[in-house]
């Protein structure tokens, strides 16, 4: 019964969404007041889609194998926490997701954008409407989720072991916000170009939710770098795998998008650019559904492949995208941008930042097609791997983060004199430089990248740490610091993502071996012993946990449990590593195969400061966070005063 | 002119990915694909004998590997069930690491479509065919060379659509 509610609400939500696109152009001629149509249907979008979303978890949690996608995802021995994250486990159940997380965002857009002008306001609201209608279309004729079994199993397949984890519940929904808040940025843009103009006043209102979805897509990149690396057990954070790429395209562009708006609010400029970037950051994230969802590039995070919902998303990307392009080329000439900057002025750097972010995006996207062009000419199949990736997008990201640790304070200070600048340019430049050239001491091996990577880290923590220092001292108040703490935070959280990839990928050790019980082995000072294996059963799965004990120095520190379990129902051999987290260095045990009778393989890292990685991550996510709730809160008090 | 060549590039990129979703069948390309079948020999469910090579029928035929503990399989069966009944195919089925008693009560509740099936109870059989995954079905031909290899659940459309022409096409070449 469930199902057929959930069935009908979806149903319901694609009528309500062409109601929503079909009143500007067909419902205006009859009713004067078609624009209330639009906003009520805009905000009724979401919970009609959300009721549904509801009805699906409800199926999962009653065990309905009636229904084909609960019978595949599900299984009656899983824990009722998975059987709530298995709804968007699967190709359907997450598209849905993706529909419900669109609703929301057009619910937003709908309460929040009373500021603007009436008819833009319906134009940007149909738009918004009409990706919903492309999405759910998608998923009623493609994949429908409350589609029936032909004859009802006995119980389910089960959820894929890999996505029984706490990373599967929170990855994807975070990742789709920041993926589906970019429809908001393209839907805006879409209206500015119907408009032909490009307000000051509009980069201002749009910026926040670019910053949001940034956030978002931060928090989701990095969810997924953290599930990967504990629950895979490969022991890596980043694979360049082509679906972390399809993530990652997009994430790049908004990131350009954010520096390109700041230039568009405060001089009117770039309004064309910023437009495009818009266009091209939802257009990539469309892009990514399609290489994920179509099965054409093989990757981690294959679904079940149909070339039908391949090939509808194609035709969807193609209509959205194509119109989009098209109206770009037809208008953007038209608008008022200016184009006339001095070189040393912030809008020069924001520039060659842009052109960064945008180089690197296509170095990516190049990477990820490349497979696929060589396969369609029939060509041999080779993969791209890590050696492009360090080759090409290492030395565009050099220029790009050195920047962002010296553009935020060269143009935050009145002093405007080319030589007062430039004395302090080089005097912070020689001084980080030989802290760079003291701290590699500390390090065993000497190599160039370590050291790029140190100076890179120093250069922006010392920086920003001294402008804002000084800032404080000689203004004596914190409004300074209020004002900009988004972008300080964010920056910061570069500079310690890029310590944290550096040291792992440089210092990092990772040993394969064959152990007995009771042997030992010393890696890096640590001696790591093989001390027993039991056998243990779960709630839907038999596991052999390893016992290891550490020793730093011969001093005991902690006793590691890497575990190898067989699901029951999928008989699918699931690896959980052993890790012993820390500051400053990760241990990482995972139990390869048996061997013979208490003889592993085993496969032991040593990851310095690999934790780095993830808590620079969530610095630049709480940056986002900040910058949007600053700049709000600095507007309230312009306009109490 | 510029505007001209971005759409000019946008067109190619999206046919790119039109003509890269087509390639993409369900059809595996399987290094066993035009060989011979391997040898062996194994006892037939609900038999004496034994099964060979030489048992199998001089004609095109398919071989469906199949298990009572596999669910997909059920789904499949509904499909197999059908389609023997217009007599265009034969079918031989390979009972994949299952027991005895299991296959039979599970051929009992669902039909058996088959002509007869090899019970393959330690998979040997399956690993010489390369099996990874239950369901799979191989299209084999009178010489006994195997000609296409479909992996997961066989759907009518892909038997009408797919496999039915390339058994036709196989005997059109005899």
């Amino acid at each position: 019964m469930t199902a057929y509610i959930g069935s009908f609400l979806v149903l319901l939500a694609f009528l309500n969404a062409i109601l929503l696109i079909s009143s500007k152009p067909i419902l205006s001629r009859f009713v004067p007041d078609y624009g209330s149509v639009i906003l009520s249907s805009s905000k009724l979008q979401f919970p009609l889609t959300l009721f549904s979303f509801i009805c699906l978890i409800a199926s999962f949690l009653a065990d309905d194998f009636s229904l084909k996608y609960v019978s595949s995802n599900s299984n009656s021995l899983l824990p009722y926490y998975y059987k709530i994250s298995a709804t968007w486990a699967g190709h359907e159940g997450s598209m849905l997701l993706w529909c419900l997380v669109l609703s929301l965002w057009t619910f937003l857009a709908s309460i929040y954008s009373r500021d603007l002008e009436e008819d833009f306001r319906l134009k940007f609201l149909s738009i918004m409407g009409l990706l919903n209608l492309g999405f759910l279309a998608f998923l009623i004729f493609t994949s429908n989720p409350f589609d029936k079994n032909v004859s009802i199993p006995i119980d389910g397949k089960d959820l894929n072991p890999l996505l029984q984890d706490f990373g599967l519940i929170v990855h994807p929904p975070m990742l789709y916000m920041g993926y589906v808040g970019l429809s908001v940025v393209f839907s805006f843009a879409v209206t500015c170009l119907l408009k032909k103009d490009f307000k000051p006043e509009w980069a201002k209102w749009i910026r926040p939710w670019a910053l949001i979805s940034w956030s978002f897509l931060t928090l989701g990149i990095a969810l997924g770098s953290w599930w990967a690396y504990y629950e895979l057990g490969w022991g890596g954070w980043w694979f360049w795998d082509p679906v972390e790429n399809a993530s990652f395209m997009p994430w790049l562009i908004t990131t350009a998008l954010i520096h390109s708006l700041i230039t568009c609010e405060q001089k009117s400029m770039f309004k064309n650019w910023t437009i495009l970037l818009s266009i091209i950051a939802f257009s990539l994230s469309l892009l990514g559904t399609f290489l994920v969802r179509s099965g054409i590039l093989t990757s981690v995070h294959s679904f079940a492949n149909d070339p039908a919902r391949g090939a509808f998303i194609l035709l969807f990307l193609t209509i959205i995208t194509g119109a989009a392009l098209i109206l770009y080329l037809k208008n953007s000439s038209k608008m008022n941008d200016k184009t006339s900057f001095t070189f040393f002025s912030k809008e020069s750097f924001f520039l060659i930042n842009n052109i960064l972010l945008v180089t690197a995006t296509f170095t990516i996207l190049l990477g990820t097609m490349y497979p696929l062009i060589l396969d369609i000419f029939g060509l041999e199949k080779i993969s791209v791997g890590v050696p492009y990736y360090n080759a090409v997008f290492l030395p565009l990201m050099i220029p790009l983060v050195f920047l962002a640790g010296y553009i935020p304070i060269l143009f935050s200070s009145k002093n405007r004199d080319m030589k007062d600048q430039a004395k302090y340019f080089f005097t912070s430049f020689i001084i980080i430089l030989s802290l760079s050239f003291l701290s590699i001491l500390l390090f065993d091996e000497y190599n160039l990248s370590v050291f790029i990577g140190l100076f890179l880290f120093l250069w922006i923590i010392l920086n920003l740490i001294y402008e804002l220092i000084k800032k404080i001292i000689i203004t004596g108040n914190i409004q300074i610091f209020v004002k900009n703490i988004g972008m300080f935070m964010s920056h910061l959280g570069l500079a310690i993502f890029i310590l944290g990839a550096t040291m792992v990928e440089n210092s990092k050790i990772e040993k394969e071996i064959i152990l007995s019980l009771n042997e030992k082995v010393e890696i890096n000072n640590y001696t790591f012993q093989f001390m027993n294996l039991a056998e243990t059963e779960g709630p839907n799965y038999s596991a052999v946990i390893g016992h290891f004990r550490v020793f730093l120095d011969n001093n005991f520190i902690t006793d590691m449990y890497p575990e190898k379990r067989l699901y029951n129902s999928s008989e699918m051999p699931m690896t959980e590593a052993g890790i012993d987290p820390g500051f400053t260095r990760d241990l990482y045990i995972t139990l390869g195969t048996m061997i013979d009778q208490d003889k592993w393989s085993v496969r032991i890292y040593h990851k310095p400061l690999i934790r780095l990685i993830w808590i620079g991550a969530l610095m630049m996510v709480l940056g986002g966070i900040f910058s949007v709730f600053s700049k709000k809160r600095k507007n309230s008090m312009v306009n109490a005063s | 002119m510029s505007n001209k060549l971005s759409l000019l590039a946008f067109t190619i990129f999206i046919l790119l990915l039109y003509v890269g979703l087509d390639n993409n069948s369900r059809l595996v390309h399987s290094p066993l694909i035009d060989k011979k079948l391997p040898e062996f020999n194994l006892p037939i469910l609900q038999s004496e004998s034994q099964a060979k090579i030489s048992t199998f029928p001089d004609d095109t035929f398919l071989l469906n590997v199949w298990a009572s503990w596999c669910i997909e399989c059920i789904r499949e069966h509904q499909v197999l069930n059908l389609v023997v009944n217009d007599e265009k195919v034969r079918l031989i089925g390979i009972n994949y690491k299952d027991s005895e008693a299991d296959a039979v009560g599970w051929l009992n509740i669902y039909g058996n479509p088959y002509e007869y099936n090899i019970f393959d109870k330690d998979g040997e059989l399956g690993i010489d065919l390369g099996v990874y995954g239950v369901p799979e079905t191989f299209l084999v031909d009178k010489n006994k060379v195997i000609r296409a290899k479909y992996i997961g659940v066989i759907s009518e459309d892909i038997y009408y659509n797919e496999i039915l022409p390339t058994i036709e096409k196989i005997k059109d070449d005899y």
